[in-house]
């Protein structure tokens, strides 16, 4: 007689369904197309992004490498993050500099000051070519801006790099298909669905590392745009400004000059996690001057390629 | 601290243009309080700056700059809640029928149906068109939000003639969960406050219908576990696992599956989850299967337990056509179902549903954001649940050969309502 196999239900919560979903997306993304690449900024939900995709394909080999967009105007300590991260994963590590775009004329420097921002979307666009690669993944949620919210997970790019927000694929079920013709390629959001809460709650979960700017540390800081810049090479005090030194953490991380930092005495990720549940401010409104331009600054960046 | 056990909720929002879908998702954020300080800001100085009053409601979803010049939702929008009760995932839905499309993408995960209406109109085309779409889709949950109340004085009759129109419709196409809730979007009367305007109406607010509504989720069936192939993975030391998404049921360590269209019967060796091994693979998670006989599976084969799936390479399907040029008899397109993509021929277009009457119609093509019946043949076998048991193995999508658009969503087998 065979003994009635013991079955103990066990559960899944939201953070292993949105897990399990990413990483779906991930496999489905990379056995349909012929050449991804995973975008990582050496933010936080890159980092969630790349951990991910070593889940996804362990114990094997990451099926596609990592590209990072270098506008030379990045914190010191997430280039450190970048580099040790990568190592110690054994993943291979493409960085496309803005700098390099800026000496083949293909853009107009703006200046040590300036904001490099939308001068990546032409250094990004041109590593997609020169790679080949033909869908890029990308840790872009919907939750953090309004344009965002209508994209697909899997995003087609034209020719030209271009998103038409009228024209998206349908996209059903949880069919994603892959398929692009050459001089084409795809965007993939696997943390399409993820919020901002989801995220650190899951970076607590797993354990991960992150670069030191996302907990509380002592900064010398100007107030700018009502935005707390962190001063250094790309942000130095204007007329009228008064620099203070103030306890702070980063909510995200951009360019050195456009990426405010907010008052906190987080320092752990369950403080960060509390944080963040009862915030009033979103992330990008506290934090991001890039997304300050216009009313519609993310879709208009977006239509020409950004991320 | 918050907890992450809370259930999840897919819903979609469904009804015709103009009728306050928008409207009501920017009134249930902005009263539940999902929205930040400055996403709310924002919304306050776009509907200064178009001149359409203090605070556009719609505006907290129509973020596109051509939706809110038009005043129209042209695409999905997403929005994330939670309250204490449940977590949601919400699909704001275009309206328009050119944008039927998109509708459908909204709704073809949706677990429960958030349909708007205005009392004024009751029922028009566009929304019997959406009903008859969520309940092809397998949407068995609806709330419908009689709207503008208020442009009606809180008319008891009113509501109610509306009511016994959605009531027959809803008996038609055989929905499980019907609630009926009389709301003004515009100044919130209950969508999450019970409103003292109604003082006839004693069902819940649309919030609380929401957090106690007994959709389940829409990849579970108990019609049977099933894992699509997605990807090999080549352990160390020589063995190989097989990587997937659950659906219809949980597989468990010692259970018998079938490996499809091979044929093949074997036992699950061992599960395991983020490299963490488990005894149950519950619908949704990510899982990777340990086998115990040696098999040469792939991507696109398909495990199974009990009752088994089909597998066939003539599928008789209800269609949703979405191509500019109609879909016709003879036709060559590629078909992805679960994790296999094969050429496909239309051997017939056999019907066409007529919206009004849920009939079908003769017809051998099918038009642009038209609903039928049609046969096909795929060159590669395919492994298949009807629809109706499983949204996830009965469910695929036509892909056009030259552009690779998506042209149209497919469910096996026919609706029992035509």
């Amino acid at each position: 007689m065979t003994p009635t196999p013991l079955r103990p239900p066990q559960t899944a919560d939201y953070l292993d369904l949105l897990e399990s979903h990413a990483i779906f997306i991930l496999r489905e993304v990379a056995a349909e197309c012929e050449r991804p690449v995973l975008l990582f900024s050496g933010g936080k939900d890159s980092a969630v992004l790349l951990n991910l995709a070593m889940k996804a394909f362990t114990p094997q080999q990451l099926p596609f490498p990592v590209l990072h967009i270098d506008t030379g105007q990045n914190f010191p300590e997430v280039l450190e993050y970048r580099d040790a991260l990568t190592t110690k994963l054994g993943v291979k590590l493409l960085v496309a500099k803005v700098q390099d775009t800026i000496d083949q004329g293909k853009v107009v420097d703006p200046g040590p000051m300036g904001s490099r921002n939308r001068l990546q979307t032409v250094t990004l666009l041109n590593a997609i070519n020169e790679n080949g690669f033909d869908a890029a993944f990308g840790g872009a949620r919907r939750d953090e801006d309004k344009a965002r919210a209508k994209e697909r997970i899997l995003s087609f790019r034209d020719g030209f790099g271009q998103w038409d927000p009228r024209q998206q694929r349908p996209e059903l079920w949880q069919l994603y298909q892959g398929k692009v013709n050459p001089g084409e390629h795809l965007r993939a959001f696997p943390l399409s669905d993820w919020t901002e809460l989801d995220i650190w709650q899951y970076i607590e979960r797993e354990r991960m590392e992150l670069p030191s700017i996302y907990f509380a540390h002592e900064r010398d800081v100007v107030l700018r745009d009502s935005m707390w810049l962190a001063v250094g090479p790309f942000v130095q005090p204007r007329e009228g400004e008064t620099v203070e030194r103030r306890v702070v953490r980063f909510r995200t991380v951009g360019d050195a000059n456009c990426t405010g930092a907010v008052d906190s005495p987080a320092s752990t990720l369950a403080q960060i996690v509390a944080e963040v549940a009862t915030a009033n401010v979103s992330e990008r409104g506290a934090t991001r001057a890039d997304d300050r331009f216009s009313e519609t600054a993310m879709e208009d960046r977006k239509r020409e390629g950004y991320f | 601290m918050p907890t992450t056990t809370k259930d999840l909720l897919r819903l979609a929002t469904i009804g015709s243009v103009d009728d306050g879908k928008s409207t009501l998702i920017g009134r249930l954020l902005v009263d539940t309080r999902q929205l930040f300080d400055d996403q709310l800001d924002a919304v306050v100085a776009a509907s200064e700056k178009r001149g359409v009053g203090d605070l556009d409601l719609s505006f907290v979803t129509d973020g596109l700059r051509a939706e809110r010049e038009q005043g129209i939702t042209i695409d999905v929008a997403y929005r994330y809640a939670s309250t204490p009760k449940r977590k949601f995932i919400i699909a704001d839905c275009p309206g328009h029928v050119q944008y039927t499309r998109n509708m459908a993408t909204g709704a073809s995960t949706a677990d429960l149906a958030l349909v708007v209406l205005d009392v004024k109109h009751g029922l028009k085309e566009q929304t019997r068109r959406h009903l008859c779409i969520a309940a092809l889709l397998g949407v068995h949950s609806v709330i419908v939000c009689v709207n503008k109340m208020d442009g009606v004085n809180w008319s008891q009759s009113a509501f109610q003639s509306v009511v016994d129109e959605i009531e027959t419709l809803s008996r038609e196409l055989n929905f499980e969960e019907v609630k009926i809730i009389p709301v003004s979007a515009l100044y919130g009367d209950n969508v999450v406050d019970a409103s003292t305007n109604s003082p006839w109406y004693v069902g819940p607010t649309v919030l609380a219908a929401l957090e106690t509504s007994n959709a389940g989720t829409w990849t579970k069936t108990r019609h049977g576990a099933r894992l699509p192939i997605q990807w090999v993975l080549r352990q160390e030391g020589g063995g190989r696992t097989y990587a997937g998404m659950v659906n219809g049921d949980s597989f468990f360590v010692g259970d018998t599956v079938t490996l499809l269209p091979a044929n093949v019967e074997t036992t699950i060796k061992a599960i395991s989850f983020g490299g963490v091994g488990r005894i149950e693979a519950n619908v949704g998670l990510s899982i990777d299967l340990d086998l115990a006989d040696e098999t040469d599976a792939g991507r696109g084969d398909l495990l199974a337990a009990t009752p088994l799936p089909a597998v066939t390479k003539d599928i008789i399907a209800t269609i949703c056509w979405f191509g500019e040029k109609p879909l016709e008899i003879g036709q060559r397109l590629r078909l992805k179902h679960t994790t296999k993509v094969t050429p496909v021929r239309v051997t017939d277009v056999t019907g066409v549903v007529d919206i009004e009457t849920l009939r079908i119609d003769e017809s051998s093509s099918l038009a642009t954001n038209e609903i039928g019946l049609a046969n096909l043949q795929t060159a590669d076998w395919l492994v298949v649940d009807d629809y109706r048991v499983n949204r996830v193995t009965g469910s695929f999508v036509l892909i056009d050969e030259v552009t690779n658009a998506t042209v149209a969503a497919g469910m096996v087998g026919r609706a029992s309502f035509f």
